[in-house]
């Protein structure tokens, strides 16, 4: 899941940069909806995460700082849901939120890929953990993980596409003065 | 073709310098912020020195509480760097200057407001709460590096938030998640710096924390002009 919605925000990031230079309504959809699944396989890793953590460390909260990290992540998306509630023109909303995208993109980064690597953490393959391909199963394993990591991806792909296309297409009734 | 340039840059570095005089004839006049912020800072110190029963901390809190202060005093100080001034004089600005020079001059301004902040905070910190550090000279550096990431954050942040009715709220919902990452490691280094551990300790959060400060600074300078265009 964390592969999947680090690649899912890097293409909404792609969709602001997009938005930034030719701004149409259709990016601006795009990268709102990609950040959405994005925080979506946010909360569902925090949550299949803490779980695990409950049974492999004995606590769901073991202040370790990947978790930390990716809450504080969350807490930057989060943050990009508000400010696109603050906007009253439409245009302005869109440009604003796309820059604060980008920016907050690239601290996040920093915060999941490079901090963590920095001190020690319970994860495996870490802080003289074993990772996973230390344990017998190995090739049983990535087998099972690979594909879950492209599934999930895809997965987010299909959510995207279903509701970018749901929202263009309220969009465009809007502007034929239909109500629904 | 290379003349051209040359002037380009020119033109550009005197604009960065004219309104960094700009900022600073500013705050001459009004001498709101640099007062503003140190009092906050000093009377926030006092808060803290008074709430532990006048007993000095131990080194985590100590080391907690300086930067979480100096991380308030930012974001007071530099969340008002583009609402100090109507929106007509931005329009002025607009016309007059490449918005480019704007936001890098508004950095160096921060930045320089921020120095000044911090160093005397920490001598107001030492003054009443003591002062464990034992590596002054990485203490230092560390907090140069401190005080050019939070002000450069904060001054593209404030930037995004001046364009909301409700900017203040913002300031904080936006700036305090991004510079988690930067706060982290920049506590980490002023422990090592506190408790005197070898220098080559260190070297990995300093080049973190370095290369932090880049990227934000290279993305606000990309971003500026497209949140500047209104």
């Amino acid at each position: 899941m964390w592969f999947g919605m680090t690649v899912i925000l890097g293409v909404s990031v792609y969709y602001s940069v997009k938005y930034l230079q030719n701004p149409l309504a259709k990016y601006d959809i795009l990268a709102v909806e990609c950040a959405n699944v994005g925080i979506l396989f946010g909360i569902l890793g925090m949550i299949s995460g803490m779980v695990w953590a409950q049974f492999t460390w004995g606590s769901f909260w073991s202040g370790d700082p990947k978790q930390n990290a990716a809450a504080v992540g969350l807490l930057i998306y989060f943050a990009y849901s508000i400010l696109r509630g603050l906007f009253q023109d439409d245009s302005q909303r869109n440009r604003i939120s796309a820059i604060y995208n980008i920016f907050a993109y690239a601290t996040f980064i920093p915060l999941i890929f490079v901090l963590p690597r920095l001190t020690d953490s319970l994860h495996p393959g870490n802080g003289g953990n074993p990772g996973f391909n230390a344990y017998d199963l190995d090739a049983k394993l990535m087998t099972i993980f690979y594909p879950a990591v492209i599934a999930w991806f895809l997965l987010g792909v299909w959510i995207v596409n279903v509701r970018s296309r749901m929202r263009m297409a309220q969009q465009k009734l809007e502007d034929l003065d239909i109500y629904l | 073709m290379i003349i051209r340039e040359k002037e380009i840059m020119s033109s550009f570095y005197s604009e960065v310098t004219t309104l960094v005089r700009k900022e600073f004839v500013l705050e001459w006049r009004q001498k709101y912020a640099i007062n503003g912020i140190l009092l906050y800072v000093v009377s926030t110190v006092f808060v803290c020195y008074l709430s532990f029963n006048l007993r000095i901390p131990d080194g985590i809190t100590w080391n907690a509480l300086f930067w979480i202060i100096l991380l308030f005093g930012a974001l007071n100080g530099v969340s008002k760097s583009f609402q100090q001034e109507r929106d007509g004089r931005h329009f002025f600005y607009y016309q007059l200057v490449s918005p480019e020079a704007i936001i890098v001059s508004k950095i160096i301004y921060n930045s320089l407001l921020m120095l000044f902040i911090s160093f005397a905070g920490l001598l107001v910190f030492s003054l009443v709460l003591g002062n464990p550090v034992q590596d002054h000279f990485l203490f230092s550096v560390n907090l140069f590096l401190g005080a050019l990431g939070f002000s450069s954050t904060f001054t593209m942040i404030s930037g995004i938030a001046s364009k909301s009715t409700n900017s203040a709220t913002l300031m904080s919902v936006l700036g305090l998640p991004v510079i988690i990452p930067m706060l982290l490691m920049l506590i980490k280094v002023s422990k090592n710096a506190m408790d005197g551990l070898q220098r080559n300790v260190s070297y990995d959060e300093i080049i973190t924390i370095f290369a932090i400060n880049a990227i934000i600074l290279t993305v606000s300078i990309i971003l500026f002009p497209y949140l500047w265009r209104n």
